[in-house]
This record gives structure tokens, C-alpha cells and sequence, in this order.
């Protein structure tokens, strides 16, 4: 066997900074399976990521149906682009996702913070994208630990080990 | 495969630890893998690793230990620290849980 030098990872800083289902979900999957191996984890929600701990929104996330081309139709036959721009196709096909991924034990939105919080992950808001969109510390998740810059987020990120990660 | 003794029984391992053969599991097995994990097994740990053990086939995740009525999440981390699922099932003499929740 030949030796081994890498460096173990032992803390990863997760950046998300979109709302679709699978750029959300990608985050959470990370940062969870962080803290399962006893490793550290801090996720950090900016612009259109914030979806993700807004309590109105965080279990309504969509996949786009327009726009991906990894879409296909149950069986694996192309979907038509047309066919996404029907209204309630895009949530029908997230209702669908969301489903699937529940068969497989991965949870809503609010309980997979749950999860990550209760493994000891923190998860943090951006201020500027905060501001942005006029939201305030009540509209969130009472997981978020603070609502930071950008700054605060990569003092908190150093460390041999670290890695920063943005979905 | 390597062959290790583990509380006065030669047993094959996985490169990781994990026993190959879960039948051969004992409670005494079980206390002596904890103690080189650094953890003291108390009668909660055991309620854990019973569940483990009855739901090794159908698939473990972190979830599915919280949901069991035994212990909730944190306390599933409190009971095992740095990895309660990679942890527990070693403890619990299972094969490593390819789980990613």
C-alpha cells in the first residue's frame, strides 16, 4: 500500500447561494453528511439561497422545469421545454422530487436543518442579500445562528483542513 | 480482511473495523469496540444498538435512529460523538452503512 499524505478534511464551509430544489438539497446533503463523519460544518445562505431558510419558503423549493437539461420525463423520454412553461408543471414536478427523495429517508427542508443544527452544523444568512430582499431575523429559520457578511463567514472558515464549498 | 481478537474471540474485520460476520456479535464485543472508540456503553447505548441491529437490513440513516423513540438526533450524537452512525453500527457489530443521511 502506498502512503497516505493527504490531509484529512476536517471542516468544510458551505456557501449556497440558490433556491432551486437540487442546489439547496446538494448544500444540506453536504454539510450533513459533514457533521455524520465528525467533521465541522457551516453553511452560509446569500441571494436566492436564503429561499432555503426563510420559513415561508423553505419547504415550497421548486426544480426548474425550464432551462434544465437534465429534465426528463419519468421513463427517461426527452421533456418537451413547452410542457414547462404550463402552470403547475414546475410543482407538480418538485411535488414528484420531493417525494422520491422522501422514499429515500432525505427530509424536508426545515427537518433536514434539524438534523444538521442538531449534529452541530451551523448554519448563518447573508447581510447584504438580507437586506436585499428586506427580510428580518423572524422571517428565518430559528437555526440561523446570525445574520453575517460575507467577512464573518470566511474568518470563521480558516484552519488546516478547511475547505469552502459554494453550490 | 484482517483477523482481529476483540474481547477474547478471533474475529475477521473489514480494513475499518467493522466485523464481516454480525452473528458472531456479543454485548461483550460490543463494549470492547466502544472502549477503543472511547466510549463507556451504558444501557441507553445499548437500547440504540439493539434498534441498529434489528434494523440493519432494512437500511440505517441518522433519520431513521431519530425517529426510533429511543433517542432523537442530538442524543444519537451525544451517545456516540464524531460519527454516531459510523460509530454505532461498528459498536453494533453491522457492516458500515452506506448512508448518506
Amino acid at each position: 500500500m502506498t502512503e497516505k499524505k493527504d490531509t484529512q478534511v476536517k471542516k468544510v464551509a458551505i456557501i449556497c447561494a440558490k433556491a432551486s430544489l437540487e442546489d439547496v438539497y446538494a448544500a444540506l446533503v453536504m454539510a450533513n453528511g459533514a457533521v455524520m463523519e465528525g467533521m465541522e460544518a457551516k453553511v452560509f445562505f446569500t441571494f436566492f439561497g436564503l429561499d432555503a431558510i426563510t420559513k415561508k419558503q423553505m419547504n415550497k423549493l421548486h426544480t426548474a422545469t425550464l432551462g434544465n437539461p437534465g429534465m426528463r420525463m419519468p421513463g427517461g423520454l426527452p421533456f418537451p421545454s413547452l410542457l414547462g412553461t404550463i402552470p403547475g408543471v414546475e410543482a407538480g414536478v418538485s411535488a414528484m422530487m420531493r417525494s422520491q427523495m422522501e422514499k429515500l429517508d432525505i427530509p424536508p427542508v426545515d427537518e433536514f436543518l434539524d438534523m444538521i443544527t442538531a449534529g452541530g452544523g451551523e448554519i448563518y444568512a447573508c447581510k447584504l442579500a438580507v437586506d436585499m430582499f428586506k427580510l428580518k431575523k423572524e422571517d428565518l429559520s430559528d437555526h440561523v445562528i446570525d445574520i453575517i457578511t460575507i467577512g464573518d463567514f470566511y474568518a470563521m472558515a480558516g484552519g488546516e483542513g478547511s475547505q469552502v464549498i459554494f453550490t | 480482511m484482517a483477523q482481529k481478537t476483540i474481547a477474547g474471540v478471533n474475529l475477521e474485520v473489514t480494513e475499518d473495523g467493522y466485523l464481516e460476520n454480525p452473528s458472531l456479535w456479543t454485548e461483550e464485543i460490543a463494549k470492547e469496540i466502544a472502549k477503543e472508540e472511547g466510549i463507556e456503553l451504558t444501557e441507553k447505548h445499548f437500547e440504540v444498538i439493539k434498534f441498529i441491529r434489528e434494523n440493519a437490513e432494512a437500511g440505517l440513516t441518522i433519520r431513521k435512529v431519530g425517529k426510533s423513540g429511543i433517542v432523537d438526533i442530538k442524543g444519537f450524537y451525544d451517545l456516540f460523538p464524531g460519527g454516531p452512525l459510523k460509530i454505532s453500527t461498528k459498536i453494533a457489530g453491522i457492516k458500515k452503512p452506506a448512508s448518506c443521511v
